[in-house]
């Protein structure tokens, strides 16, 4: 197998000390911010893509691969023991896991969700290993205008299709684009969007945009909301160690997890809660005892942890193949390898074997520190819940700060943050997903670019995004993801009955 | 959607969702107006800088309409969310502390300002003790500044407090 020979040599490179030392931070930082409220991993690494002036380009991709997969571990235990999911797709961990919790079987919970996120990770990196040759395969295929319609695929499932509602979720995704247009045209050299401030001539950085919408106004969230309730954690109870019925009621979830998990994340359309709701059902479907589900059932975390673990290392296929994002740290991960003048793509398995298979084996071995590092270790981990919300918060914005000024030490990018953070308020209250703003400031100008390129090569013609059969097929997909369930919908009910407000 | 009901009484416009239509519909007019005066060379013509700049425009404009019209129809924000107002008090600490933190971070260094934002946060988030809290923010802060200043090798907002701890132990400031 050549993509096994290749990881060997991915390997190579990810067992040199250097770099086991940056996957061991980066796993290490990944499950404090995973464990952490209000700590994302799309946040943390925006504030450290300044590295990638500093750090060489495998050694900064392997410390935030670390810190990806550690957020998913460690988003886990917060679920579990505080029933505040740290990420939307740890909401149904939350369902069972605090369940369990509060049953005293907080430790076989954190258990089973600690090794079946290891269990799927290594099926999901296996996947990348196996999956991602033949993606770039037929990703060469592509042309310019196959590009810009995957995108546009990409756009319509992440905002539209993913979120509670389609207008908000585009709303959100355009605002983003036009974030991203924001600066210098490349093509031309015209200023757009400027409103004639020098600072916004290189654009906004995807930094300020990110560390404003999820630490500033993600905190002022929280902050208006603080006094109407304390979360409670629940104290490690119970063995560690599962029983045997623990460990036979949790294998089969565990991989049937990866297999939902893994092929959902890999589709160029994304999204982690999906795949872990619909583990949630199946093993509600397939248990022995149903009766449990709700009231602490240990299918009920293994599965959709499986699922979860099995679909983030299924994102990485189209970010590292395509160069297309469908998660907001996808997105940021994106810009870092913009920042190294590195195009993600078909080309890059090519071009950069060495990050491309060394990222890959340092998720291996990320896998196997994680799995120390959430089970023997969790106590540590259970330590952070305990810092007080007033100092976490704090901190949080001071670090938002930090990493926000240390880019250009100007007053204005901090009064940007501000702002973005009071519009990042305003989408949370008013229930606007914030990942496709971040998609859509990184990802649009790819898609203006292919857009382009296209109507070049066509001179002109609008209708080469429709004649070519695969971009055709694919406006065809979206088309089908924007308006299919409105469509069914209103073929399933010829007389609607009452149906209040939005859905 | 609301075709089945017109026995009950017509759905109250919500206020704060009137609110964000119209703000997104404002931005999409300025950015159709921003776009269009764009200067396009005549060699780009067909594909130039102002298309997708339209598009994004025209696509928001629409959105801001639909969300205008959900709006009108009495909302989108679920009970919980409509029930809960805002902790006002916390909002105005949290704001007062960014709005410090910028005027004070060239002056008085980064420090100082950001040990007024964290006390000031921890403030918003109901926190008494004051003294505490600014230690503890002090604390934090220097350890942030040292950190990334040499681990990321970058320089941010240096003021008297760091000048000072840096010629203390020895390090030379840039």
């Amino acid at each position: 197998m050549d993509a096994f020979s290749q990881l060997l040599n991915g390997f190579a490179v990810a067992l040199t000390p250097m770099n086991l030392l940056w996957c061991l931070v980066g796993t290490t930082l990944g499950t404090a911010i995973g464990v952490l409220p209000g700590l994302g991993p799309a946040l943390t690494i925006a504030l450290l893509l300044p590295i990638t002036f500093k750090v060489e380009s495998t050694a900064a991709f392997i410390l935030f691969a670390g810190i990806y997969y550690g957020a998913m571990y460690g988003g886990s235990t917060t679920s579990i023991l505080l029933n505040t999911p740290g990420e939307s797709a740890t909401i149904v961990t939350a369902l069972e896991g605090h369940k369990m919790a509060r049953n005293g079987r907080a430790g076989a919970a954190l258990a089973t969700a600690a090794i079946g996120s290891f269990v799927a990770g290594m099926i999901g990196t296996l996947g990348i290993t196996f999956l991602a040759p033949v993606v770039v395969d037929w990703a060469l295929k592509f042309g310019p205008a196959d590009y810009f319609s995957l995108m546009v695929f990409a756009f319509v499932t992440v905002s539209a299709v993913l979120g509670s509602s389609a207008v908000r979720g585009l709303a959100a995704l355009f605002f983003g684009i036009w974030l991203g247009l924001i600066g210098v045209d490349l093509q031309t050299g015209q200023a757009r969007f400027t409103f004639g401030l020098p600072e916004l001539l290189d654009g906004i950085n995807v930094i300020v945009v990110a560390v404003g919408l999820f630490a500033v106004g993600e905190t002022l969230y929280v902050a208006s909301r603080y006094r109407f309730g304390k979360d409670e954690i629940i104290p490690l109870s119970g063995s560690l160690w599962m029983t045997l019925e623990e460990w036979k009621r949790s294998w089969k979830p565990w991989l049937r997890g990866a297999a939902i998990g893994f092929p959902i994340g890999a589709m160029p359309a994304g999204g982690a809660e999906i795949p872990t709701f619909l583990s949630y059902y199946v093993e509600k479907k397939l248990s022995s005892k149903p009766q449990e589900f709700g009231k602490g059932a240990i299918e009920g975390v293994a599965g959709p942890e499986a699922a979860n673990n099995a679909s983030a290392a299924g994102v990485l296929v189209p970010m590292l193949t395509l160069g297309l994002p469908t998660s907001a740290t996808a997105a940021i991960m994106l810009s870092a390898f913009q920042s190294y003048g590195i195009n993600p793509g078909p080309l890059l398995l090519q071009s950069q074997p060495q990050l491309v298979w060394g990222l890959i084996a340092s998720l291996f071995i990320g896998n196997v520190m994680l799995l120390v590092l959430n089970l023997p270790l969790i106590a540590i981990w259970v330590k952070l819940l305990q810092i007080p919300a007033p100092l976490l918060y704090a901190g949080i914005l001071v670090f938002a700060t930090i990493g926000t000024y240390g880019i250009t030490q100007s007053p204005v990018d901090l009064i940007l943050l501000y702002l973005i953070g009071g519009i990042g308020y305003l989408m949370r209250r008013y229930d606007f997903p914030a990942a496709p703003v971040i998609i859509g400031m990184i990802l649009g100008p790819l898609a203006e670019q292919n857009f382009r390129q296209a109507m070049t090569i066509s001179a002109g013609d609008w209708t080469v995004f429709f004649t070519r059969p695969l971009s055709a097929t694919i406006l065809a997909l979206a088309a089908l993801a924007l308006f299919g369930p409105k469509l069914y919908q209103l073929a399933m009910r010829p007389k609607p009955d009452h149906v209040p407000g939005d859905a | 959607m609301t075709s089945g009901s017109q026995e009950d009484a017509p759905p109250r416009a919500a206020v704060g969702e009137t609110i964000i239509g119209a703000g997104v519909l404002v931005l999409a007019i300025v950015m159709f107006w921003q776009a269009m005066s764009i200067p396009v060379s005549p060699l780009y013509a067909k594909v130039g800088p102002t298309v997708v700049p339209l598009m994004t425009a025209a696509a928001l404009g629409l959105l801001g309409v639909l969300l205008l019209i959900d709006a009108w129809q009495g909302g989108w924000q679920t009970e919980e969310e409509k029930s809960a107002t805002p902790d006002r008090a916390a909002l105005l600490w949290i704001l007062a502390g960014l709005v410090l933190n910028v005027v004070l971070i060239g002056p008085a260094g980064f420090t100082i300002a950001s040990t007024i934002l964290f006390v000031c946060v921890a403030r918003g988030f109901g926190s008494k003790a004051i003294v505490r809290d600014a230690l503890i923010g002090a604390a934090f802060a220097l350890v942030a500044y040292f950190g990334f200043a040499t681990t990321l090798g970058i320089n941010i907002g240096s003021g008297l407090l760091e000048t000072t701890i840096e010629r203390l132990i020895g390090v030379e400031g840039s």
